[in-house]
């Protein structure tokens, strides 16, 4: 009965921790978000507006802003920023914009995921409005002109002279349930409301 | 006390820690032949270049339910087996401490591999994405039987759980009266931490099947870049369970071997307290190298530096044990019955092993080797003549004990050296081939490779010859075998076990031993 005893505690104990084990798992995930917002490292940038402090522009240098807008898997949008590279100062607040076109007849929801290279740069490319914050519908043969508002860093390290920012265009009709010409917004980056919004 | 039920109860109603023992295994026998046809099957492929058995999709099928069955099927059941047969006896108890969750988690597993090597039988075929099923090809590319792989690696899972949880009352609760920590056989100390690891990262493993799960069928976007997610987020978590995964195969293996050298070399084990703390350091340590599978995903560069340095110093406490047990060997009065021989070979084998995976450690370097057939050498002289070979040992080493009859000695030298010689012509072209720029995983490749891939795929079938000359030498045993009734089957051999009369009754130590 002792040993009764002893087994179940060990069992116990060990059931508990494979239980935290799994949680531990599932608990990577907004620990790698952290992690790499707080190192800015994979690239990746903020998923929402800046609302930071505002900056002075620093006229001692020029950095140059690259834009690659691509297509994901078999998205068949055109998909295209309207300038290729920009030369800005730093702590100056820049407007451009990026060219999409549905050239099917379906209405079609896109997604926009950004990526800033090098990685380190991240965290000093501030967007003030992007279209990468929201989805985007678009109904067949439509296009549209999707503004970028952003701002980098001064304090951005010395040694980065050029900044190449990547949009990864996605077709997420399956997933975007939107009601056509609806253009409810669904912010990018809410598990929770893929959830809601998923279409049975 | 009742002797075994007869019939096919015996087995399915098993409680008795030998009886189970010897189903998990016979599973890994069973698992261990089909994984190696998967494997036949990939080297037959391979013999030329071009496309002649197979289509490249069913190649697929193959390397990735050859890597599972292999996996999962057969090393992890086998240890698992070995710990269950062995360990209650090496500490002196009377059984496993909680014997019907034993009987629960071997009988998930025949459900498990069933499920999951039916699915070669879905439409669509079977998983196709590789052991790592990376997402996103294991969720937006995958085949619709992805659901009956994931909930597979969901039951085996809480199989390896369990079973893990019952190795470790059974060591804590169970050791006869002056069988202290530090008096436990090194094969008990090893699977006490191999079981700590398996507690620690299975769970994460189920983690990261349960997503991908979500992913295919609830909408959400743990690995979706599309939906906010991330697939390389899905390699940080399957390697996170991965690299210590690596430790769980092996650290058993080293126990074994640290039985069997100091029996044949007729000295006991050389720097045992040095080899619990190397263990308990490797276990450590593989906990915090997992991205070195992942140099190559663009991190930055004080990762890529933080995760080379880092498993490299998993070498030291390697280092060390490869030098105890040299040094047990050094001035011995060796001789090299087969499973002194499959260990000599382990040690020789894993070490090669362990020096290409430093040489993969180095973060530049990798950039070059990573996912080419370098890698697979690498692993194969880790897992092969690591795991499998001290298998072997393990099985010619026990298996009078077990019994009562004698293997045959020169079937036992024979097929030590046809599998010696075909592991190593089958995986040493390897290393040459993945230097040259062949990546694995092709159905095809260019014509330079193929001298080398010949020459490996001659070795797979001789050494795929070599197990059915095991198998065959296990029943021959089994049935005809030499009666043997001696306790101590190896002149000096020590531990419990050779206390005991062969063949071991189906009782033990229902009385604790005492222990000096
Ligand atoms: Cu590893």
């Amino acid at each position: 009965m002792d040993g009764d005893n002893k087994n179940n505690k060990i069992v116990l104990k060990l059931s508990i921790t494979a239980l935290l084990m799994f949680g531990f798992g599932f608990a990577l995930v907004p620990l790698y978000d952290v992690f790499c917002e707080v190192t800015g490292i994979n690239g990746k940038t903020e998923s929402e507006s800046y609302q930071g402090k505002s900056f002075q522009k620093d006229e001692s240098r020029q950095i140059k802003v690259q834009f690659i807008a691509r297509n994901n898997d078999a998205m068949p949008w055109f998909f295209n920023p309207t300038e290729k590279t920009l030369m800005v100062n730093p702590g100056e607040s820049i407007l451009t914009y990026f060219h999409a076109k549905n050239p099917t007849l379906e209405r079609m929801v896109a997604q926009a995921i950004p990526s800033v290279s090098p990685g380190r740069a991240a965290n000093y490319f501030h967007k003030t409005a992007c279209f990468c914050f929201e989805q985007q519908p678009l109904s067949g043969l439509d296009s549209i002109k999707m503004p970028l508002i952003f701002v980098v860093d001064p304090d951005l390290p010395k040694d980065i002279k050029t900044i190449t920012l990547a949009y990864t265009l996605y077709d997420i009709t399956d997933k975007a349930a939107i009601a056509p010409d609806n253009k409810a917004k669904v912010s990018m980056s809410s598990r929770d409301n893929d959830f809601l919004t998923r279409r049975d | 006390m009742a002797g075994p039920d007869k019939g096919f109860s015996r087995w399915l109603l098993a409680t008795n820690h030998k009886d189970i023992g010897a189903l998990y295994l016979w599973f890994s026998f069973a698992m261990f032949l089909i994984g190696g046809s998967f494997a036949m099957i990939i080297r037959a492929e391979l013999f030329q270049p071009g496309l002649q058995l197979v289509e490249p999709n069913f190649f697929n099928q193959m390397t990735t339910m050859h890597g599972l069955v292999m996996v999962f099927g057969a090393i992890m059941p086998a240890f698992v087996g070995l710990a269950n047969y062995m360990i209650p006896i090496m500490i002196g108890a009377p059984d496993m401490a909680l014997p019907r969750m034993n009987n629960l988690s071997f009988w998930i597993l025949p459900f498990a591999f069933a499920i999951l090597v039916s699915s070669l039988f879905m439409e669509g075929g079977a998983p196709n994405f590789g052991w790592t099923f990376y997402a996103p090809l294991s969720t937006t590319y995958a085949p619709p039987s992805v659901t009956f792989f994931i909930f597979g690696v969901h039951l085996m899972g809480i199989s390896s759980i369990m079973g893990a949880i019952n190795i470790v009352a059974t060591i804590f609760n169970l050791r006869a009266p002056g069988m202290t920590l530090m008096k436990m056989p090194l094969f008990v100390w090893t699977w006490l931490i191999t079981a700590f690891l398996l507690i620690a990262v299975m769970p994460v493993l189920a983690g990261a099947v349960t997503m991908m799960l979500m992913d295919i069928h609830f909408g959400t976007s743990f690995f979706s870049a599309a939906g906010g997610g991330d697939p390389v987020l899905f390699q940080h978590i399957f390697w996170f369970f991965g690299h210590p995964e690596v430790y769980i195969i092996i650290l058993p293996a080293f126990g074994v071997v640290s039985e069997i050298i100091p029996t044949f070399s007729r000295k006991p084990l050389f720097g045992y307290a040095s080899m619990v703390y190397a263990t308990a350091a490797i276990a450590f340590l593989s906990f915090i190298v997992w991205a070195h599978h992942m140099f190559t995903v663009g991190m930055p560069l004080v990762g890529e530096l933080y995760f080379m340095w880092a498993t490299m110093l998993i070498a030291v406490p390697t280092a060390a044990k490869v030098f105890n047990w040299i040094t047990t060997m050094f001035k011995g009065s060796l001789t090299f019955e087969t499973p002194m021989l499959f260990s000599i070979a382990f040690v020789f084998l894993f070490t090669l092993g362990g020096l290409t995976g430093l040489m993969l450690a180095i973060a530049p370097a990798d950039m070059q080797y990573h996912d080419s057939y370098f890698v697979v050498a690498h692993f194969h002289y880790t897992m092969v003549a690591g795991a499998i070979f001290s298998i072997s040992a393990s099985v010619y080493y026990w298996l009078p004990k077990w019994c009562g009859r004698m293997y045959n000695e020169t079937m036992g030298k024979v097929h030590f050296w046809i599998a010696f010689l075909g592991f190593n012509l089958t995986f040493f072209p390897q290393h040459f081939l993945g230097l040259a720029g062949m990546p694995r995983r092709i159905p095809d490749y260019s014509i330079q490779f193929a001298d080398f891939n010949m020459i490996s795929s001659i070795g797979a079938f001789i050494y795929g010859l070599a197990q059915l000359i095991f198998l065959f030498n296990i029943i021959r045993t089994i049935y005809f075998g030499e009666k043997t009734t001696k306790e101590q089957t190896w002149e000096s051999a020590r531990g419990l076990e050779w206390t005991l009369p062969s063949p071991l009754p189906f009782h033990t130590f229902e009385r604790p031993p005492s222990i000096k």
